[in-house]
């Protein structure tokens, strides 16, 4: 049970800088007038981000494209697609998601 | 379970207070929980063996608080990196949350700057998703809803963080269990559940499919952490200008 200089420097500079982009946006824009554009503009960043993560998720593997690496996720998204488009509950899309790739994973 | 679905489904008729109050707030993180307890475990695995302490990774856990930062910190630790190079490396990657944060500022108008300073603190991508979905009911969100569910957010990554520390040794493969794919899975519910919220779902199919093909297309030039951002960027003003011309 010890903390080096090194890794608590580390966890306080990588705090501070992630922490700026977090509060600094909600914090001033909260105050300001929006333009209307900016405003039809953030409208879309929800439904922009979490493809974006999703795509870094499901077709990249190490930062490269790979459809042969992900190939397993791939098909265990179809069906995790589906559940969170009939059920629209978020609990339910991520139990069978996972369940999904464990079945998959048995028998690939 | 099937408490939650009803919730979702019954955003259309509801005049009650819902998705008021702390405990709402709380209760409206549970859907997320298992996916960041995976997460969280793995990444108190990747520390623990990064050589990290316990009470290292209890700060770690509870200063930076993002999992992605967390995971590629204690890999260049354990490749002992600058701290320069590493705080560098780090604002990058979690630099996306300046959207994030943005997209929120409409609906915490009403509260105070100490306020939106602890809501904005606590961020992170599964608490905004649950959060925007919110806010397709209502116009503002409450911040007392907001912290109860980061904070239930917060509590679950520190433990899930502590027991992946503590238990990993005993956990060689937890692949096998297919836990890794609970991150995807929570993406693409909170993704479709953003788009069915709306009438008008074209607009969101372009700029989902557009920024998966921005991510894609931006791996082949510079591999890293750009993508998302780039791409959540892009396909936003694609999304505004399809909206001007209809």
């Amino acid at each position: 049970m010890e903390i080096t200089g090194y890794i608590f420097l580390v966890i306080l500079g990588t705090s501070i800088v992630t922490s700026i982009p977090r509060v600094v946006p909600l914090m001033l824009l909260s105050k300001m007038e929006i333009p209307e554009w900016g405003i039809n503009w953030l409208k879309h960043v929800p439904v922009a981000v979490m493809a974006a993560l999703l795509a870094q998720e499901l077709l990249l593997s190490e930062q490269v494209f790979s459809i042969k690496e992900n190939a397993l996720n791939l098909a265990a998204a179809i069906p995790t697609f589906i559940v969170a488009i009939f059920t629209r509950s978020l609990l339910v899309t991520v139990l069978i998601g996972v369940l999904s790739l464990m079945v998959m994973r048995f028998f690939f | 379970m099937s408490q939650d679905s009803a919730e979702w489904k019954s955003s259309t008729f509801s005049e009650v207070k819902e998705g008021e109050g702390f405990w709402q707030g709380v209760r409206d993180c549970i859907p997320t929980l298992l996916g960041y307890l995976s997460i969280g475990f793995a990444a108190g695995v990747v520390e623990k063996t990064s050589g990290l302490s316990m009470i290292e990774v209890a700060l770690m856990s509870l200063l930076l608080y993002a999992g992605s930062g967390q995971f590629i910190a204690a890999g260049m630790i354990a490749a002992s990196h600058p701290v320069s190079a590493i705080i560098f490396t780090i604002f990058f990657v979690n630099s996306r949350h300046l959207l994030l944060s943005a997209a929120l500022a409409p609906y915490f108008r009403h509260q105070t700057s100490r306020q939106n300073l602890i809501t904005g603190a606590l961020l992170t991508d599964e608490t905004f998703g649950v959060a925007v979905t919110q806010a397709q009911k209502k116009k503002k969100l409450d911040f007392k809803w907001m912290l109860g569910l980061n904070l239930a957010a917060y509590l679950n990554w520190f433990v899930a963080n502590m027991a992946g520390g503590f238990f990993g040794q005993w956990i060689p493969n937890p692949e096998k269990y297919g836990l890794d794919f609970a991150l995807p899975a929570m993406f693409i519910g909170l993704l479709v559940l953003q788009i069915l919220s709306k009438k008008k779902f074209f607009i969101d199919l372009v700029v989902a499919l557009s920024a998966i093909l921005i991510v894609v297309a931006i791996s082949f030039i510079f591999p890293g952490s750009t993508g998302v951002i780039v791409a959540t960027i892009l396909a936003s003003a694609i999304g505004m200008v399809i909206e001007r011309w209809k």
